[in-house]
C-alpha cells in the first residue's frame, strides 16, 4: 500500500474546557484544564454579527482553521483546505426536520442555506478572501482518516499546503436517539510537502480501530463523546510525543496507519 | 447547493443574514489566484489591498480511463434513455406530486424531475436495513449499464482494497429523517427508523460500499451541487497518488422536502418548467438523479474516454449568490483546461451549471464569453432532468461524455420558443447539433461558493 507523507506545520483545537491547543498540550501534560474557558468558540475570522449568529460547527471550524493559520504564519487565502465532518451541524438538521414536519413553508433560507455540509468550508473561503478548492466530506466514524488521505493527496497532486479541519457538534432534538454525540469538538492540521514540525507517514492497513473512537489517551477520555473524537489519537499523540498512531477509515475493518517523527527535542 | 441557487432576493427575505463578510478587494479573472499579500499572524486579514499572486497554473495531469459510465434520471433509466430523450428534447419534469403529510399538504407550485419507478424498487434482504429513497435510487442506478458485473469486474481485478468509492450527495438520505420527525415516538426515532448510518451524510457512501463490496477509501463529498463533479476530482487523487488503482464514482440526489422549502424559502424555485438562460427565467425546477463512473489508469495505446482535466475553486464572496463576475467559474475552468493540457478552443462542448436562476446563468454566460471563442457549443440541460442538486455532477458529466462517444451536442430545453438572455454570447446554444468532438466540459458549482470543472476527452 503507497504511504503517503507531509509535515505538521501547525495544529488547531477546540473542545469544551480546552479552547486552543497549547491548553489541550497542557491537558495531556498535567492533566490540568485551564480556568475560566469559554462555553463557545468566537471565530475571529467572522465579523462580530456573524461570530454570534454562527451556527457551532461554523464556529468551531473556523476557530480550529484560523488558529492553525496563525501559528504556522500562513494566509489562510492561500491555502486548499479539506473539511470533514460525520453529521454536519446536527441543531440545524433538527432544525430543518422539525420544520418540515410542522410548518414547511416557514422554512428560514438562512438555516436552509447553513444546512449544506459545506456551511464551514463556505464560510471560511468567503471570510478568508480565499479562491483556493475547499471540499467537505464524510465517512462516519472514518470522516478524520479519510479526510487526512485527501489532503495528503492534494499534496500529492503539487499542492504546497493544504489545510485540514475536522469538527463536530452534538445532538440536538429527537437525533439525540439514533446518535450519541456529546459537546462541541474541532480540530485543524496545518500540512505541507516541506514544512517544519512533526513529519506523518499515512498508510491504510487492517484493523478495527479499537472500541475507543478516541482512543484512551487524556483527549480521546476528555472529548470521546463527540463524533469527531476518531481524530484524537492522533492529536493525543501529537501531544505526548507517541510515535505511532491508528485511525479509522471509511470501510470498516479498515484504519490508517499513521507514523510520526517528531522534531528533535519538541518532546524533551 | 449550486451557484444558481445563489440568486438571494435578500430584500423580500427577511432573515437572510448579511452573508457577504468581507470584500474580495479589487479581484480580478486576470490571474490564476487572487492573493492578499502578507498574512499578519493574530491580526484579522486585510482584504482591502488584494494584489494578484504570481501565476499558479496546474501542471497537466495523466488522463484517466473512463471504462464505463451510466445515470438515472427523470429521463429514464441508464444511458439509452438519457441519450434518446436529448436526440428528441423530450422533458423529463412534470408538475410536482412528491410528498406525503405536512410536505404534501404544502405541496409546491412547481415543476420536478422525479426518477419512476423509486418507489417499486425491493432491495435485497441484506440491504434492507438501510432500505430509504435515496438508496433505493442508488441501488436501481447500479443495476443499469450492466454496472453491477462492470463493478464486480473491477474489484475482481484490483483487489476490494485498491478500488475507491467516492460518491457526491447534497442531502444524502435526510428524507429518512424527515419521515422520522414526523412519527415521533416520545420524542425519539421510530423503532424502523433507527439505523444511525440512515440520519447522516455518509449515508450514501456506505451504502455504495455495501452494494459493491468495496474496500478501499469509501467517501461522501457533500459540497452541495458541486459535489459529484468533484468525486472524479479525488478519485484522480488517489488514483495518482498510487492509493487505489480504480475508482467508483457517483453522486446520488433525491427529491425531499428539504430541498424543495429550502429552495423555495430562497425564492429561487419556478413556477414554471425551468428556462435557462433564457431572459424570462425565474428560478429552478428540482430533480433526482443518480449515476456512476469508473476511473482507471490507461493501458498503453488503449483506446476510449479520459478524464484529461479537474479545477475546483471557491467564490470567495457569497453562501449563496455567485462572484458578480464569475470569477470562481472562470478559475475552476481554467484550471480543469490546464489540467487537460489543452486550450480553450480544443473544447468542443461544455455543458453548463444553467440552473435558470437569474444570477446564476448571467454570470455563467460572462464567464463563459470571457474564456471561450465562438466556436464553442455549450448548453444547459436542466430543462431535461431539472436541477438535480448533488447529483448534476455525474448527470451532466455523462451528458458530456455522450457528446463525445456519440456527437450528440444538446442545446437547451425551454418552451420551444426561447428569448436568450442578453448576456449569452455566441457559445450558448438552444438548438441540438450532431459533430465529433474531442473535448468536452462539465461546469457545477455550489451554495458556499464551492465550483467544479472537468474535461473529458476521448482517444
Amino acid at each position: 500500500m503507497e504511504t503517503l507523507t507531509a509535515h505538521i506545520e501547525s495544529i488547531g483545537f477546540w473542545t469544551n474546557g480546552l479552547p486552543s491547543w497549547d491548553a489541550a498540550r497542557a491537558f495531556v501534560a498535567t492533566g490540568a484544564l485551564p480556568e475560566g474557558a469559554p462555553g463557545k468558540p468566537s471565530p475571529q475570522l467572522l465579523p462580530p454579527n456573524e461570530r454570534r449568529r454562527a451556527p457551532e460547527s461554523v464556529a468551531v471550524a473556523l476557530e480550529v482553521a484560523l488558529s492553525a493559520c496563525q501559528a504556522a504564519g500562513r494566509d489562510p487565502a492561500s491555502l486548499p483546505s479539506v473539511f470533514t465532518s460525520t453529521h454536519g451541524d446536527l441543531s440545524i438538521t433538527d432544525y430543518v426536520c422539525t420544520t418540515l414536519a410542522a410548518e414547511p413553508t416557514a422554512m428560514s433560507p438562512t438555516k436552509f442555506h447553513n444546512s449544506v455540509h459545506n456551511a464551514a468550508a463556505g464560510y471560511w473561503t468567503i471570510g478568508a478572501g480565499c479562491f483556493e478548492a475547499a471540499t467537505a466530506i464524510s465517512a462516519y466514524d472514518g470522516s478524520f482518516g479519510e479526510g487526512l488521505i485527501e489532503a495528503l493527496a492534494q499534496l500529492a497532486a503539487g499542492a504546497e499546503a493544504v489545510l485540514l479541519v475536522g469538527y463536530d457538534t452534538g445532538a440536538t432534538g429527537a437525533l439525540r436517539s439514533v446518535h450519541d454525540c456529546t459537546g462541541l469538538l474541532g480540530g485543524a492540521l496545518l500540512l505541507s510537502r516541506e514544512g517544519q514540525g512533526p513529519r506523518i507517514s499515512v498508510a491504510y492497513a487492517d484493523g478495527d480501530g479499537g472500541t475507543l473512537p478516541g482512543g484512551d489517551g487524556p483527549l480521546g477520555r476528555h472529548a470521546g463523546g463527540n463524533a469527531i473524537a476518531s481524530m484524537l489519537p492522533l492529536f493525543d499523540a501529537l501531544a505526548s510525543g507517541a510515535g505511532h498512531v491508528v485511525l479509522r477509515a471509511g470501510p470498516p475493518g479498515r484504519v490508517l496507519a499513521v507514523d510520526i517523527t517528531h522534531p528533535k527535542g519538541s518532546h524533551d | 447547493m449550486q451557484r444558481a441557487c445563489r440568486h438571494v432576493r435578500q430584500a423580500d427575505v427577511q432573515d437572510i443574514a448579511p452573508i457577504r463578510l468581507l470584500s474580495p478587494g479589487e479581484a480580478t479573472a486576470g490571474h490564476r489566484r487572487i492573493g492578499h499579500g502578507p498574512y499578519n499572524p493574530g491580526s484579522f486579514p486585510d482584504m482591502s489591498h488584494a494584489v494578484p499572486s504570481a501565476s499558479q497554473t496546474p501542471t497537466p495531469m495523466a488522463p484517466l480511463a473512463i471504462r464505463a459510465y451510466t445515470s438515472t434520471t427523470a429521463l429514464g433509466h441508464g444511458l439509452t434513455a438519457q441519450a434518446e430523450a436529448l436526440r428528441i428534447r423530450r422533458s423529463g419534469l412534470r408538475r410536482n406530486d412528491f410528498g406525503e403529510g405536512a410536505t404534501a399538504e404544502a405541496r409546491l407550485d412547481t415543476w420536478i424531475g422525479r426518477v419512476e419507478g423509486v418507489e417499486d424498487v425491493v432491495l435485497p434482504s441484506d440491504l434492507l436495513p438501510w432500505d430509504c429513497r435515496n438508496n433505493r435510487l442508488a441501488w436501481l442506478a447500479l443495476q443499469q449499464d450492466d454496472f453491477v458485473a462492470k463493478v464486480g469486474d473491477l474489484v475482481a481485478r484490483h483487489g476490494a482494497e485498491r478500488v475507491a468509492a467516492i460518491i457526491g450527495t447534497s442531502t444524502s438520505s435526510i428524507g429518512a429523517s424527515e419521515e422520522a420527525y414526523t412519527r415521533l415516538d416520545a420524542g425519539a426515532f421510530p423503532a424502523d427508523l433507527r439505523t444511525p448510518l440512515l440520519h447522516t451524510p455518509h449515508s450514501i457512501g456506505d451504502f455504495v460500499r455495501r452494494m459493491t463490496g468495496i474496500r478501499g477509501p469509501c467517501v461522501t463529498v457533500a459540497t452541495a451541487c458541486s459535489s459529484s463533479a468533484k468525486v472524479f476530482a479525488q478519485a484522480a487523487r488517489l488514483i495518482h497518488a498510487g492509493v487505489v488503482d480504480a475508482a467508483l464514482v457517483g453522486g446520488i440526489d433525491t427529491l425531499c422536502g428539504s430541498v424543495l422549502f429550502g429552495f423555495n424559502s430562497l425564492g429561487l424555485v419556478s413556477t414554471q418548467r425551468c428556462l435557462p438562460f433564457d431572459a424570462r427565467r425565474d428560478g429552478l425546477s428540482l430533480g433526482e438523479a443518480g449515476g456512476y463512473a469508473i476511473l482507471e489508469r490507461v493501458a498503453d495505446g488503449e483506446p476510449g474516454l479520459r478524464l484529461c482535466g479537474y479545477g475546483e475553486s471557491s467564490d470567495a464572496h457569497h453562501m449563496s449568490t455567485p462572484h458578480p463576475e464569475g470569477l470562481g467559474a472562470r478559475l475552476a475552468m481554467q484550471d480543469a483546461i490546464a489540467r487537460a493540457g489543452i486550450t480553450p478552443a480544443d473544447v468542443g462542448y461544455l455543458n453548463l451549471h444553467g440552473t435558470a436562476t437569474p444570477a446564476n446563468d448571467t454570470v455563467e454566460a460572462l464567464a463563459v464569453a470571457g474564456l471561450f471563442d465562438a466556436s464553442l457549443h455549450a448548453s444547459s440541460t436542466k430543462g431535461w432532468t431539472g436541477h438535480t442538486l448533488g447529483a448534476a455532477g455525474i448527470v451532466e458529466s455523462v451528458f458530456a461524455l455522450i457528446a463525445l462517444e456519440h456527437g450528440l451536442l444538446p442545446g437547451i430545453l425551454g418552451d420551444g420558443e426561447p428569448q436568450p438572455d442578453p448576456a449569452c454570447g455566441p457559445q450558448i446554444q438552444f438548438a441540438n447539433a450532431d459533430r465529433s468532438i474531442r473535448y468536452a466540459m462539465n461546469n457545477s458549482f455550489g451554495f458556499g461558493g464551492n465550483n467544479a470543472s472537468l474535461v473529458f476527452g476521448k482517444a
